[in-house]
Protein backbone atom coordinates (compact mmCIF):
# COMPACT_ATOMS: atom_id res chain seq x y z
CA UNK A 1 0.00 0.00 0.00
CA UNK A 2 0.86 3.55 -0.69
CA UNK A 3 3.40 2.10 -2.88
CA UNK A 4 3.46 5.87 -4.98
CA UNK A 5 3.41 7.77 -2.07
CA UNK A 6 6.97 6.38 -1.14
CA UNK A 7 8.45 8.71 -2.84
CA UNK A 8 8.29 12.94 -2.36
CA UNK A 9 7.91 15.25 -5.32
CA UNK A 10 9.88 17.83 -3.21
CA UNK A 11 13.14 17.50 -1.16
CA UNK A 12 15.53 16.11 -3.97
CA UNK A 13 18.53 17.79 -3.94
CA UNK A 14 22.43 17.65 -3.40
CA UNK A 15 23.74 17.70 -0.08
CA UNK A 16 26.48 20.67 0.39
CA UNK A 17 28.87 20.16 3.44
CA UNK A 18 31.48 23.08 3.72
CA UNK A 19 30.68 24.52 -0.06
CA UNK A 20 31.34 20.74 -0.92
CA UNK A 21 28.73 18.64 -2.74
CA UNK A 22 28.94 15.14 -0.44
CA UNK A 23 26.24 13.17 -2.13
CA UNK A 24 22.10 14.45 -2.51
CA UNK A 25 19.09 13.46 -0.52
CA UNK A 26 15.50 12.65 -0.82
CA UNK A 27 12.55 12.76 1.15
CA UNK A 28 10.85 8.98 1.49
CA UNK A 29 7.32 7.65 3.40
CA UNK A 30 7.32 4.22 4.95
CA UNK A 31 4.62 2.57 2.42
CA UNK A 32 2.51 0.75 5.64
CA UNK A 33 -0.88 1.95 7.50
CA UNK A 34 1.41 2.27 10.67
CA UNK A 35 5.05 4.07 11.54
CA UNK A 36 7.80 0.96 12.68
CA UNK A 37 10.70 1.07 15.19
CA UNK A 38 13.82 1.74 13.23
CA UNK A 39 15.58 -1.72 14.15
CA UNK A 40 12.69 -3.33 12.23
CA UNK A 41 13.72 -0.94 9.14
CA UNK A 42 15.73 -3.99 7.60
CA UNK A 43 16.92 -1.70 3.98
CA UNK A 44 16.60 0.92 2.46
CA UNK A 45 17.76 0.37 -1.28
CA UNK A 46 17.88 3.04 -4.21
CA UNK A 47 18.98 3.26 -7.86
CA UNK A 48 19.96 6.22 -9.36
CA UNK A 49 19.22 6.13 -12.78
CA UNK A 50 19.64 2.55 -13.08
CA UNK A 51 22.63 2.48 -10.91
CA UNK A 52 22.42 0.85 -7.44
CA UNK A 53 23.43 2.38 -4.06
CA UNK A 54 25.62 0.96 -1.78
CA UNK A 55 24.07 0.33 1.50
CA UNK A 56 27.14 1.68 3.22
CA UNK A 57 26.07 5.14 1.16
CA UNK A 58 22.67 5.61 2.59
CA UNK A 59 21.62 7.41 5.95
CA UNK A 60 18.67 7.68 7.42
CA UNK A 61 17.47 10.76 9.00
CA UNK A 62 14.41 12.17 11.14
CA UNK A 63 13.22 14.70 12.97
CA UNK A 64 17.05 15.78 13.10
CA UNK A 65 18.55 12.29 13.86
CA UNK A 66 20.55 10.36 11.69
CA UNK A 67 21.54 6.74 11.34
CA UNK A 68 23.12 4.08 8.67
CA UNK A 69 21.02 1.60 8.12
CA UNK A 70 23.89 -0.65 10.26
CA UNK A 71 23.33 1.56 12.85
CA UNK A 72 19.19 1.50 12.29
CA UNK A 73 19.07 -2.35 13.40
CA UNK A 74 19.96 -1.53 16.89
CA UNK A 75 17.64 1.80 17.33
CA UNK A 76 15.40 1.14 19.66
CA UNK A 77 14.19 4.62 20.80
CA UNK A 78 13.00 5.98 17.60
CA UNK A 79 10.77 5.12 15.02
CA UNK A 80 9.66 6.31 11.27
CA UNK A 81 6.29 7.50 12.07
CA UNK A 82 2.84 6.93 10.29
CA UNK A 83 3.24 9.16 6.69
CA UNK A 84 6.54 10.61 8.66
CA UNK A 85 8.80 11.98 5.92
CA UNK A 86 12.38 11.23 6.19
CA UNK A 87 15.50 12.18 4.82
CA UNK A 88 17.42 9.52 2.88
CA UNK A 89 21.25 10.69 2.19
CA UNK A 90 23.51 9.05 -0.24
CA UNK A 91 26.85 9.86 0.06
CA UNK A 92 27.97 10.37 -3.55
CA UNK A 93 30.87 13.44 -4.06
CA UNK A 94 29.74 15.58 -6.53
CA UNK A 95 26.26 14.57 -6.18
CA UNK A 96 23.83 14.52 -9.27
CA UNK A 97 23.61 16.99 -12.30
CA UNK A 98 20.74 19.00 -11.53
CA UNK A 99 17.12 17.89 -13.96
CA UNK A 100 15.74 14.65 -14.04
CA UNK A 101 16.54 11.06 -12.71
CA UNK A 102 15.11 7.55 -12.04
CA UNK A 103 14.90 6.60 -8.66
CA UNK A 104 13.51 3.96 -7.47
CA UNK A 105 13.73 2.72 -3.63
CA UNK A 106 12.76 -0.37 -1.87
CA UNK A 107 11.82 -1.00 1.69
CA UNK A 108 12.50 -3.80 3.35
CA UNK A 109 10.53 -4.07 6.83
CA UNK A 110 9.78 -6.67 9.69
CA UNK A 111 6.54 -6.79 10.87
CA UNK A 112 6.21 -9.04 13.73
CA UNK A 113 2.62 -10.84 12.66
CA UNK A 114 3.49 -11.37 9.08
CA UNK A 115 4.67 -14.79 7.95
CA UNK A 116 7.11 -13.12 5.77
CA UNK A 117 9.41 -10.02 5.27
CA UNK A 118 8.15 -7.88 2.83
CA UNK A 119 9.52 -5.30 0.38
CA UNK A 120 7.81 -2.65 -0.87
CA UNK A 121 8.98 -0.75 -4.23
CA UNK A 122 8.71 2.02 -6.30
CA UNK A 123 10.31 4.42 -9.22
CA UNK A 124 9.97 7.46 -10.54
CA UNK A 125 12.04 10.54 -12.55
CA UNK A 126 12.49 13.11 -9.87
CA UNK A 127 13.87 16.47 -10.39
CA UNK A 128 16.84 17.70 -8.92
CA UNK A 129 17.04 21.37 -8.32
CA UNK A 130 19.87 23.67 -10.27
CA UNK B 1 -37.87 -3.94 17.34
CA UNK B 2 -34.33 -2.34 17.36
CA UNK B 3 -30.98 -3.83 18.68
CA UNK B 4 -28.25 -2.16 20.95
CA UNK B 5 -25.67 -2.28 18.43
CA UNK B 6 -23.87 1.06 18.41
CA UNK B 7 -21.72 2.05 15.59
CA UNK B 8 -18.46 3.22 15.33
CA UNK B 9 -15.18 3.63 12.77
CA UNK B 10 -11.58 2.64 13.38
CA UNK B 11 -9.55 5.90 12.01
CA UNK B 12 -7.40 2.89 10.18
CA UNK B 13 -10.48 3.53 7.20
CA UNK B 14 -9.45 7.01 6.65
CA UNK B 15 -5.53 5.88 6.35
CA UNK B 16 -5.06 6.95 2.67
CA UNK B 17 -5.99 10.52 4.11
CA UNK B 18 -4.45 10.70 7.06
CA UNK B 19 -1.05 8.98 5.87
CA UNK B 20 -0.67 12.68 3.27
CA UNK B 21 -2.13 14.76 6.17
CA UNK B 22 -5.29 15.17 4.15
CA UNK B 23 -7.78 14.83 6.84
CA UNK B 24 -6.29 15.59 10.72
CA UNK B 25 -7.89 14.24 13.79
CA UNK B 26 -10.59 16.75 14.17
CA UNK B 27 -11.51 15.88 10.73
CA UNK B 28 -12.13 12.42 11.19
CA UNK B 29 -13.87 12.65 14.38
CA UNK B 30 -16.25 15.38 12.60
CA UNK B 31 -16.78 12.79 9.32
CA UNK B 32 -17.27 10.08 12.15
CA UNK B 33 -19.74 12.34 14.04
CA UNK B 34 -21.71 13.68 11.14
CA UNK B 35 -22.12 10.01 10.36
CA UNK B 36 -23.70 9.29 14.03
CA UNK B 37 -21.06 7.12 14.76
CA UNK B 38 -19.63 7.74 17.90
CA UNK B 39 -17.75 4.89 18.69
CA UNK B 40 -13.80 5.80 18.02
CA UNK B 41 -11.11 2.97 17.66
CA UNK B 42 -7.51 3.45 16.40
CA UNK B 43 -4.09 1.92 16.10
CA UNK B 44 -2.86 4.36 18.60
CA UNK B 45 0.81 4.24 16.74
CA UNK B 46 -1.12 5.49 13.83
CA UNK B 47 -2.74 8.12 15.01
CA UNK B 48 -0.17 9.31 17.70
CA UNK B 49 3.46 9.50 16.50
CA UNK B 50 6.00 7.75 18.76
CA UNK B 51 4.01 5.59 20.01
CA UNK B 52 5.36 2.83 21.76
CA UNK B 53 9.22 3.25 21.36
CA UNK B 54 9.08 7.53 22.14
CA UNK B 55 7.27 9.76 23.50
CA UNK B 56 3.86 11.08 22.48
CA UNK B 57 3.35 14.74 22.70
CA UNK B 58 1.22 15.80 25.99
CA UNK B 59 -0.68 17.79 23.69
CA UNK B 60 -2.00 15.43 21.24
CA UNK B 61 -3.16 13.21 24.08
CA UNK B 62 -4.88 16.14 25.06
CA UNK B 63 -6.35 17.22 22.06
CA UNK B 64 -7.45 13.58 21.68
CA UNK B 65 -9.86 14.08 25.24
CA UNK B 66 -11.12 17.44 23.90
CA UNK B 67 -12.44 15.93 21.01
CA UNK B 68 -13.97 12.88 22.53
CA UNK B 69 -16.09 15.90 24.63
CA UNK B 70 -16.31 18.53 21.40
CA UNK B 71 -17.96 15.57 18.99
CA UNK B 72 -19.37 13.55 22.63
CA UNK B 73 -17.91 10.89 21.50
CA UNK B 74 -16.79 6.86 22.73
CA UNK B 75 -12.99 6.00 22.81
CA UNK B 76 -13.44 2.35 22.33
CA UNK B 77 -10.56 0.59 21.12
CA UNK B 78 -6.75 1.43 21.32
CA UNK B 79 -5.32 -1.39 18.66
CA UNK B 80 -1.70 -2.44 19.90
CA UNK B 81 0.95 -4.13 17.97
CA UNK B 82 3.67 -5.56 20.42
CA UNK B 83 6.41 -5.83 17.78
CA UNK B 84 8.04 -9.23 19.52
CA UNK B 85 10.01 -9.47 16.50
CA UNK B 86 11.66 -5.60 17.72
CA UNK B 87 15.18 -7.58 18.24
CA UNK B 88 16.84 -8.61 14.52
CA UNK B 89 17.10 -12.65 15.00
CA UNK B 90 15.69 -12.91 18.18
CA UNK B 91 12.07 -13.35 19.37
CA UNK B 92 11.52 -10.41 22.31
CA UNK B 93 11.51 -12.60 25.58
CA UNK B 94 8.16 -13.19 27.20
CA UNK B 95 8.47 -10.89 30.38
CA UNK B 96 9.30 -8.67 28.14
CA UNK B 97 6.38 -8.84 26.41
CA UNK B 98 3.90 -8.49 29.03
CA UNK B 99 5.58 -6.10 29.98
CA UNK B 100 4.93 -4.48 26.85
CA UNK B 101 1.22 -5.28 27.11
CA UNK B 102 1.48 -3.23 30.27
CA UNK B 103 2.51 -0.65 28.77
CA UNK B 104 -0.69 -1.11 26.29
CA UNK B 105 -2.70 -0.86 28.57
CA UNK B 106 -1.40 1.96 30.48
CA UNK B 107 -1.67 3.80 27.22
CA UNK B 108 -5.04 3.03 26.54
CA UNK B 109 -6.33 3.98 29.69
CA UNK B 110 -4.71 7.41 28.98
CA UNK B 111 -6.94 7.81 26.22
CA UNK B 112 -9.82 6.33 28.15
CA UNK B 113 -10.44 2.96 26.22
CA UNK B 114 -12.92 0.60 27.25
CA UNK B 115 -10.86 -2.34 25.25
CA UNK B 116 -7.02 -2.46 23.55
CA UNK B 117 -6.82 -4.86 20.22
CA UNK B 118 -4.29 -7.37 20.64
CA UNK B 119 -3.11 -8.96 17.15
CA UNK B 120 -4.10 -12.81 16.71
CA UNK B 121 -0.26 -13.80 16.57
CA UNK B 122 0.32 -13.06 19.86
CA UNK B 123 0.51 -15.90 22.26
CA UNK B 124 -1.98 -16.56 25.13
CA UNK B 125 0.52 -16.91 27.68
CA UNK B 126 1.10 -13.45 27.56
CA UNK B 127 -2.23 -12.01 27.96
CA UNK B 128 -3.26 -14.21 30.70
CA UNK B 129 -0.53 -12.78 32.26
CA UNK B 130 -1.28 -8.57 31.59
CA UNK B 131 -4.85 -9.70 32.80
CA UNK B 132 -4.83 -8.84 36.17
CA UNK B 133 -2.88 -5.56 35.57
CA UNK B 134 -6.01 -4.97 32.93
CA UNK B 135 -8.25 -5.51 35.19
CA UNK B 136 -7.08 -3.54 37.79
CA UNK B 137 -6.56 -0.30 35.00
CA UNK B 138 -10.46 -1.30 34.15
CA UNK B 139 -9.36 -1.86 30.61
CA UNK B 140 -10.30 -5.39 28.60
CA UNK B 141 -7.63 -7.28 26.32
CA UNK B 142 -9.26 -8.27 22.92
CA UNK B 143 -7.56 -10.75 20.58
CA UNK B 144 -8.83 -9.96 17.43
CA UNK B 145 -10.07 -13.49 15.32
CA UNK B 146 -8.83 -12.40 12.17
CA UNK B 147 -8.88 -14.61 8.36
CA UNK B 148 -7.39 -17.02 7.40
CA UNK B 149 -7.93 -17.81 11.63
CA UNK B 150 -11.35 -17.65 12.52
CA UNK B 151 -13.59 -19.25 15.75
CA UNK B 152 -12.31 -22.73 15.05
CA UNK B 153 -9.24 -22.76 14.49
CA UNK B 154 -6.90 -24.82 16.97
CA UNK B 155 -5.42 -21.43 17.76
CA UNK B 156 -8.17 -19.75 18.51
CA UNK B 157 -9.64 -22.21 20.81
CA UNK B 158 -6.36 -22.15 22.56
CA UNK B 159 -6.86 -18.63 23.63
CA UNK B 160 -10.58 -19.60 24.45
CA UNK B 161 -9.76 -22.25 26.68
CA UNK B 162 -6.39 -20.14 28.08
CA UNK B 163 -8.77 -17.26 28.94
CA UNK B 164 -11.82 -19.29 30.68
CA UNK B 165 -9.09 -20.77 32.77
CA UNK B 166 -7.98 -17.42 33.41
CA UNK B 167 -11.66 -16.75 35.21
CA UNK B 168 -10.49 -13.22 34.32
CA UNK B 169 -13.12 -11.13 32.07
CA UNK B 170 -10.36 -8.75 31.08
CA UNK B 171 -9.62 -10.98 28.39
CA UNK B 172 -12.09 -11.99 24.98
CA UNK B 173 -12.34 -12.03 21.03
CA UNK B 174 -12.70 -8.93 18.25
CA UNK B 175 -13.31 -10.39 15.50
CA UNK B 176 -12.46 -8.90 11.84
CA UNK B 177 -15.79 -9.59 9.84
CA UNK B 178 -13.45 -10.51 6.82
CA UNK B 179 -13.29 -13.86 7.70
CA UNK B 180 -16.56 -14.31 6.15
CA UNK B 181 -15.10 -13.80 2.97
CA UNK B 182 -18.18 -15.17 1.03
CA UNK B 183 -17.10 -14.02 -2.51
CA UNK B 184 -14.08 -13.16 -4.10
CA UNK B 185 -14.04 -9.55 -3.20
CA UNK B 186 -14.34 -7.43 -7.13
CA UNK B 187 -11.96 -4.35 -6.35
CA UNK B 188 -9.14 -8.22 -5.50
CA UNK B 189 -10.29 -9.61 -8.96
CA UNK B 190 -9.80 -5.96 -10.71
CA UNK B 191 -6.49 -4.93 -9.57
CA UNK B 192 -4.57 -8.06 -10.43
CA UNK B 193 -5.99 -8.29 -13.96
CA UNK B 194 -4.66 -4.94 -13.96
CA UNK B 195 -1.10 -6.76 -12.23
CA UNK B 196 -1.24 -8.79 -15.38
CA UNK B 197 -3.59 -12.02 -14.83
CA UNK B 198 -4.96 -12.83 -17.73
CA UNK B 199 -8.99 -12.96 -17.77
CA UNK B 200 -9.48 -16.42 -18.35
CA UNK B 201 -7.59 -17.28 -14.70
CA UNK B 202 -9.20 -14.95 -13.01
CA UNK B 203 -12.90 -15.69 -14.34
CA UNK B 204 -11.50 -19.00 -12.77
CA UNK B 205 -10.23 -18.33 -9.34
CA UNK B 206 -13.64 -15.77 -9.00
CA UNK B 207 -15.69 -19.18 -9.75
CA UNK B 208 -13.42 -21.36 -7.53
CA UNK B 209 -13.82 -19.37 -4.42
CA UNK B 210 -17.63 -19.53 -5.03
CA UNK B 211 -17.75 -23.45 -4.89
CA UNK B 212 -15.37 -23.26 -1.93
CA UNK B 213 -12.46 -25.14 -4.24
CA UNK B 214 -9.44 -26.21 -1.57
CA UNK B 215 -7.24 -23.74 -1.88
CA UNK B 216 -4.17 -26.15 -2.81
CA UNK B 217 -6.13 -27.21 -5.66
CA UNK B 218 -6.43 -23.74 -7.01
CA UNK B 219 -3.39 -23.03 -6.95
CA UNK B 220 -2.09 -25.97 -8.76
CA UNK B 221 -4.84 -25.60 -11.44
CA UNK B 222 -3.55 -22.17 -12.27
CA UNK B 223 -0.28 -23.47 -12.57
CA UNK B 224 -1.59 -25.61 -14.31
CA UNK B 225 -3.17 -23.11 -16.77
CA UNK B 226 0.26 -21.54 -17.18
CA UNK B 227 -0.54 -18.92 -14.66
CA UNK B 228 2.25 -17.50 -13.08
CA UNK B 229 3.54 -14.25 -10.48
CA UNK B 230 0.69 -12.24 -10.07
CA UNK B 231 -1.91 -15.22 -11.05
CA UNK B 232 -0.31 -16.98 -8.19
CA UNK B 233 -0.43 -14.03 -6.24
CA UNK B 234 -4.43 -13.85 -7.18
CA UNK B 235 -4.44 -18.15 -6.48
CA UNK B 236 -2.28 -17.80 -3.18
CA UNK B 237 -5.33 -15.09 -1.60
CA UNK B 238 -7.39 -18.16 -0.55
CA UNK B 239 -4.69 -19.33 1.60
CA UNK B 240 -5.38 -16.58 3.82
CA UNK B 241 -9.44 -16.33 2.66
CA UNK B 242 -12.61 -17.74 3.73
CA UNK B 243 -16.23 -18.23 3.70
CA UNK B 244 -16.24 -19.13 7.24
CA UNK B 245 -19.75 -18.94 8.79
CA UNK B 246 -21.15 -16.03 10.87
CA UNK B 247 -22.71 -18.66 13.33
CA UNK B 248 -19.29 -19.73 14.66
CA UNK B 249 -18.98 -16.52 16.71
CA UNK B 250 -22.27 -17.70 18.65
CA UNK B 251 -20.34 -19.73 20.86
CA UNK B 252 -18.20 -16.73 21.95
CA UNK B 253 -20.56 -13.76 22.91
CA UNK B 254 -19.73 -14.02 26.06
CA UNK B 255 -16.26 -12.42 25.31
CA UNK B 256 -16.65 -10.68 21.90
CA UNK B 257 -16.93 -7.25 22.93
CA UNK B 258 -15.91 -4.95 20.00
CA UNK B 259 -16.13 -6.15 16.01
CA UNK B 260 -14.05 -4.89 13.12
CA UNK B 261 -16.85 -3.98 10.54
CA UNK B 262 -14.06 -4.84 8.25
CA UNK B 263 -14.92 -3.70 3.95
CA UNK B 264 -13.19 -3.31 1.09
CA UNK B 265 -15.77 -1.85 -0.91
CA UNK B 266 -19.16 -0.44 -0.58
CA UNK B 267 -21.41 0.09 -4.07
CA UNK B 268 -23.78 2.38 -4.05
CA UNK B 269 -26.86 0.34 -3.34
CA UNK B 270 -25.17 0.53 -0.02
CA UNK B 271 -24.34 -3.17 -0.56
CA UNK B 272 -20.57 -4.94 0.38
CA UNK B 273 -20.62 -7.01 -2.66
CA UNK B 274 -18.37 -9.87 -0.75
CA UNK B 275 -18.76 -9.91 3.09
CA UNK B 276 -22.52 -10.77 4.04
CA UNK B 277 -23.42 -8.29 6.66
CA UNK B 278 -26.69 -9.07 6.54
CA UNK B 279 -26.46 -12.33 7.78
CA UNK B 280 -23.57 -11.18 10.25
CA UNK B 281 -25.92 -8.38 12.34
CA UNK B 282 -28.62 -10.85 12.10
CA UNK B 283 -26.52 -13.37 13.87
CA UNK B 284 -24.71 -10.64 16.27
CA UNK B 285 -28.68 -9.70 17.49
CA UNK B 286 -29.27 -13.29 17.78
CA UNK B 287 -26.21 -13.72 20.66
CA UNK B 288 -27.59 -10.33 22.09
CA UNK B 289 -24.15 -8.39 20.94
CA UNK B 290 -24.53 -4.75 22.42
CA UNK B 291 -21.05 -3.80 21.77
CA UNK B 292 -19.60 -1.57 18.72
CA UNK B 293 -19.32 -2.35 15.04
CA UNK B 294 -16.24 -0.30 14.16
CA UNK B 295 -16.09 0.46 10.57
CA UNK B 296 -13.20 -1.04 8.97
CA UNK B 297 -12.42 0.21 5.35
CA UNK B 298 -9.17 -1.67 3.62
CA UNK B 299 -9.84 -1.12 0.06
CA UNK B 300 -7.70 1.77 -0.85
CA UNK B 301 -5.01 -0.35 -1.48
CA UNK B 302 -6.69 -2.53 -3.84
CA UNK B 303 -7.56 0.50 -6.28
CA UNK B 304 -5.03 3.40 -5.53
CA UNK B 305 -3.03 2.50 -8.56
CA UNK B 306 -6.17 3.41 -10.55
CA UNK B 307 -8.31 5.79 -8.99
CA UNK B 308 -8.63 8.11 -6.32
CA UNK B 309 -9.49 7.02 -3.17
CA UNK B 310 -12.65 7.85 -1.22
CA UNK B 311 -12.39 6.49 2.22
CA UNK B 312 -14.96 9.08 3.61
CA UNK B 313 -17.87 7.66 1.14
CA UNK B 314 -16.90 4.45 1.63
CA UNK B 315 -17.62 4.74 5.32
CA UNK B 316 -20.57 7.02 4.93
CA UNK B 317 -22.03 4.08 2.63
CA UNK B 318 -21.36 1.19 5.07
CA UNK B 319 -22.76 3.10 7.90
CA UNK B 320 -25.76 3.75 6.33
CA UNK B 321 -25.76 -0.11 5.41
CA UNK B 322 -25.27 -0.84 9.24
CA UNK B 323 -27.71 1.92 10.64
CA UNK B 324 -30.73 0.00 8.33
CA UNK B 325 -29.53 -3.91 9.49
CA UNK B 326 -28.87 -2.91 13.10
CA UNK B 327 -32.45 -1.18 12.90
CA UNK B 328 -34.79 -3.65 10.73
CA UNK B 329 -37.04 -5.58 12.73
CA UNK B 330 -35.80 -8.91 14.44
CA UNK B 331 -36.82 -11.84 12.68
CA UNK B 332 -39.63 -14.07 14.33
CA UNK B 333 -37.67 -17.00 13.62
CA UNK B 334 -34.42 -17.80 13.86
CA UNK B 335 -31.90 -20.45 12.37
CA UNK B 336 -29.57 -21.64 14.79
Amino acid sequence: MFDKMMLCDEGFENVVDNGEVTGFSLLARLPYYRGLGLSMIEDIGLTIDGEAVARENVRFSVRGRSWTLDELETVYDDRWNFGEKATVIVKRPGGLTPGAHKVEIAVRMRVSYLPFVPTTKTARELQLAA
Amino acid sequence: MTSDIKRGVSLYSFQHETFQGKMSLEDCFKTCADMGALGIEIIGEQTFWGWPEANVDEAKIDEWHSLIAKYNATAVSHDFMLDYKRYKGKMMPFEEQVASVKKDIDFGARLGMKYIRALVSIAPEVLVAAAPYAEEKNIKILIEVHAPLHFDHPWIVRHAEAFEKSGSDALGFLPDMGMFLFKFPPVWKERFIRNGVPQKIADYIETAYEDRVLSEYVILNVREMGGEGPALGMAETLRHNAAFEPKRMLDYMHRIHNVHGKFYQMDEDLVEPSIPYDEIVKVLKQGGYKGYICSEYEGNRWIEDAQEVDSVEQVRRQQEMLKKLIGEPAPTTIAA
